[in-house]
């Protein structure tokens, strides 16, 4: 489970020319923003949500993947997140864009306080004290004490923003520009963090704390950030899904919202940044394949197709991609 | 000659234009097909409920082999949204946005409908008879694309207030309800009844539903002198309630029970069948187990459709009389269509259903709406537990015009 292929520091193999990585970036950026021009609203709908379980996925993926600490309550901050901007927004008629700083910083806060109790569990039973977590958040939404904010089983509703300056977008293409735009911004800083002296310390804690101590790393300092930042990535989607989806009520933050998250990470690959990306996609698109071979079982499908990606790609997507660039790199010289 | 026949030709192009013009403007009708989307829980919590939809699929298929309605077949899609609010919003659009149906019929769930609502009035698609015992679904000012179909909560409440003032005028009510919007359509039910009496003659008390167990709440009422009451509760908390009055030795005049707490297998029998006998609750559906309705023409008619194309369905699984009588109350309306499949005129339909008897509803239940009327049933019979079954008692008896 901890052990991870990608090395500490890829830059040495991907390090090419300035011009070829200007040249990746174009072509990146043209392939997240051609589909908004090209796809219909509904695809667009979906892919933008695509997008946002892939940041939540990327989230678990900072304190799971790269720091080991398993976490099977991310639902929970990405509930946090979505209430939040839901509330700002219908109580007290914030914009979007002023929602998601604050968002951002209640789950950094919130993910903070549940680094504590995680530093003295490990493994399992912080596992399932994170669990917990996700099966309280839902009722904890209806509570009493909370419905006049939460709207209770009821819910809230909001409204999509509207594409500012008059600029000729849809709002459903507006959504999708902003919540990709939000998205790398996310990814980019997480890339950083991860390629970074803290990041390489969080790998030397999830693989050996001992010998990170003995190097004179604060383990436990560290840990609780990891999980502030980890959870704050993942509030940052749900608040971005609040808005999507222009409604939030405690039946869509189920604990299967942090089962999804766990299992688009493992496919998409532990400890990897473009594999989150491929773990969003997975965890919104192959339930409804599934569904389109039984209406019986989905269920059973779905698993049956999660045994077959997990036999046949072990290290996730991004264990394939690295199989990949490494025979190609071996063929080279 | 082939002047005569270009001619006729002509004629029967210009005669069909119009009708084809107008199939093309509504999304989801052409001339031989109409789309129908649904969306229901085949997996997730609320999987059980998976049934409804099975049964629609089979009954369109059974139409279509009838000839189909207006001259078309039906194309019934449903998708499953695990009964998770965001699923159901990214299902809808895809039945409204990508696969262009005419309309939405009995999506399921309150969560889930209430994550859809706004999106179809502003899109204007029919969103139709809902699965769903919610109130708020009859609210055609503010929503007028969506109507609900079964009794709501709120009607069902009024019908024991009704009948607790005929039989007991001078009663008091202890009234327990669950903390969430289905028990709080209880207390605005019986508030329509009493009115200004309503504080003089209710103790309402609430549980939560994360509660252990809702013994101070019965103890509380009995402490009231209310000598009538109404458990508006789901199953556990209803099983609770029915042996702690037992056991505290509470001999309530009349007890009501909730409709969605009468299961025999989670509720009587956990409580102690012998501890409920008196509870009265409602029904407007023929229970399949009832052996009352053995030779009632309209149960053979849908005994004969499970037969036919639902061989291997559970004939006591009470969804299956529900989706029967509820996807004819769709056909019914696509018939008043009268070629028209217009969006606004299957509204204007849906609007104008007079008294009409599906199979599966217990004799003397219509369903009924008006342009300020979106509750399509608002009549109930009710029955009493006699230690073993449900026996159904009176006539049928309705809710109060709000």
């Amino acid at each position: 489970m901890t052990r991870m292929d990608e090395s500490l520091g890829p830059s040495g193999a991907a390090g090419g020319s300035r011009a070829w990585r200007a040249t990746l970036l174009t072509l990146g950026i043209f392939a997240a923003v051609a589909p908004a021009f090209l796809l219909e609203s509904f695809q667009l709908f979906q892919l933008t949500m695509a997008v946002i379980m892939a940041l939540a996925v990327l989230g678990l993926n900072i304190v799971t993947g790269y720091n080991g600490q398993i976490s099977l309550g991310h639902g929970a901050f990405f509930a946090v997140g979505a209430y939040v901007t839901a509330i700002l927004m219908s109580h007290f008629d914030w914009s979007f864009w002023a929602t998601l700083p604050v968002a951002a910083l209640v789950c950094a806060a919130v993910g903070y306080g549940v680094g504590f109790p995680a530093l003295r569990l490990g493994g399992l039973y912080l596992a399932l004290t994170t669990f917990s977590l996700a099966v309280a958040v839902p009722q904890i939404l209806k509570h009493k004490a909370l419905e006049d904010w939460t709207g209770g089983v009821q819910g809230l509703f909001l409204v999509k923003p509207d594409p500012p300056f008059g600029l000729a977008v849809t709002p459903d293409q507006w959504m999708y520009l902003s919540v990709v735009a939000v998205a790398a911004l996310c990814f980019w800083g997480t890339w950083n963090l991860v390629h970074s002296r803290i990041g390489r310390a969080l790998m030397a804690i999830r693989d050996n704390p001992t010998a990170a101590q003995a190097m004179g790393m604060d383990i436990s300092a560290l840990k609780t950030k990891t999980f502030a930042a980890s959870a704050m990535v993942t509030g940052i989607a749900g608040a971005l899904s609040a808005v999507a989806i222009e409604f939030v009520a405690p039946d869509s933050f189920t604990f299967g919202v942090s089962i999804t998250l766990f299992v688009g990470m493992v496919v998409g690959g532990v400890a990897s940044i473009l594999g989150s990306l491929f773990g969003g996609l997975f965890v919104l698109f192959v339930p409804n394949i599934a569904e389109a071979i039984s209406k019986a079982a989905p269920g059973v499908i779905y698993g049956v197709i999660l045994i077959l990606f997990l036999f046949l790609l072990p290290g996730g997507f991004a264990g394939l991609l690295r199989q990949i660039a490494a025979r190609l790199t071996r063929r080279r010289p | 000659m082939t002047t005569r026949r270009q001619l006729l030709g002509t004629g029967a192009a210009l005669l069909a234009a119009p009708g084809i013009a107008r199939a093309q403007e509504t999304p989801g009708v052409t001339a031989t097909e109409i789309r129908i989307g649904n969306t229901m829980p085949y997996s997730g919590p609320a999987s059980a409920y998976g049934s409804i939809g099975r049964s629609h699929q089979a009954f369109f298929r059974m139409i279509n082999d009838q000839g189909g309605i207006a001259g078309r077949k039906i194309n019934f899609i449903t998708y499953d949204d695990g009964y998770s609010p965001p699923k159901t919003v990214e299902q809808v659009r895809r039945l409204v946005e990508q696969d262009k149906v005419a309309l939405l019929f009995n999506t399921l769930g309150t969560p889930t409908n209430s994550a859809i609502v706004r999106y179809v009035n502003q899109r204007k698609v029919p969103h139709l008879f809902v699965s769903t015992g919610a109130d708020k679904w009859g609210n055609y000012q503010d929503t007028p694309w969506t109507i609900g179909w079964q009794p709501s909560y709120r009607t069902e409440a009024q019908i024991y207030a009704k009948h607790m003032l005929a039989t007991r005028p001078d009663a008091r009510l202890g009234l327990l309800y669950q903390n969430d919007d289905f028990g709080k359509d209880y207390v605005a039910g019986v508030r329509d009844v009493l009115g200004p009496r309503f504080d003089s003659v209710v103790k309402a008390v609430s549980h939560e539903v994360t509660d252990p167990t809702i013994d101070s709440q019965v103890v509380t009422l009995q402490g009231s002198g209310a000598d009538v009451l109404l458990t508006a509760t789901t199953p556990k908390f209803a099983a609770q309630t029915i042996r702690k009055v037992f056991d505290v030795g509470w001999r309530s005049a009349i007890h009501y029970l909730t409709n969605v707490s009468i299961s025999v297998g989670t509720v009587m029998d956990p409580a102690g069948p012998e501890k409920g006998v008196g509870i009265i609750t409602s029904a407007y559906l023929k229970d399949p187990t009832d052996a009352g309705w053995n030779a009632d023409p309209g149960m053979n008619e849908w005994r004969a459709f499970m037969q036919k194309y639902i061989p291997d369905g559970d004939m006591k699984d009470g969804s299956y009389p529900f989706a029967y009588g509820v996807a004819q109350t769709m056909l019914q309306v696509l018939k008043q269509c009268d070629m028209d499949l217009s969006r606004e005129r299957m509204m204007k339909e849906v609007a104008n259903i007079r008294d009409f008897v599906p199979a599966t509803l217990i004799p003397g239940i219509k369903v009924a709406t008006s342009p300020t009327n979106f509750h399509p049933i608002r009549q109930m019979q009710l029955q009493k537990w006699t230690g073993t079954t449900w026996e159904r008692f009176g006539g049928v008896l309705e809710g109060t015009s709000i």
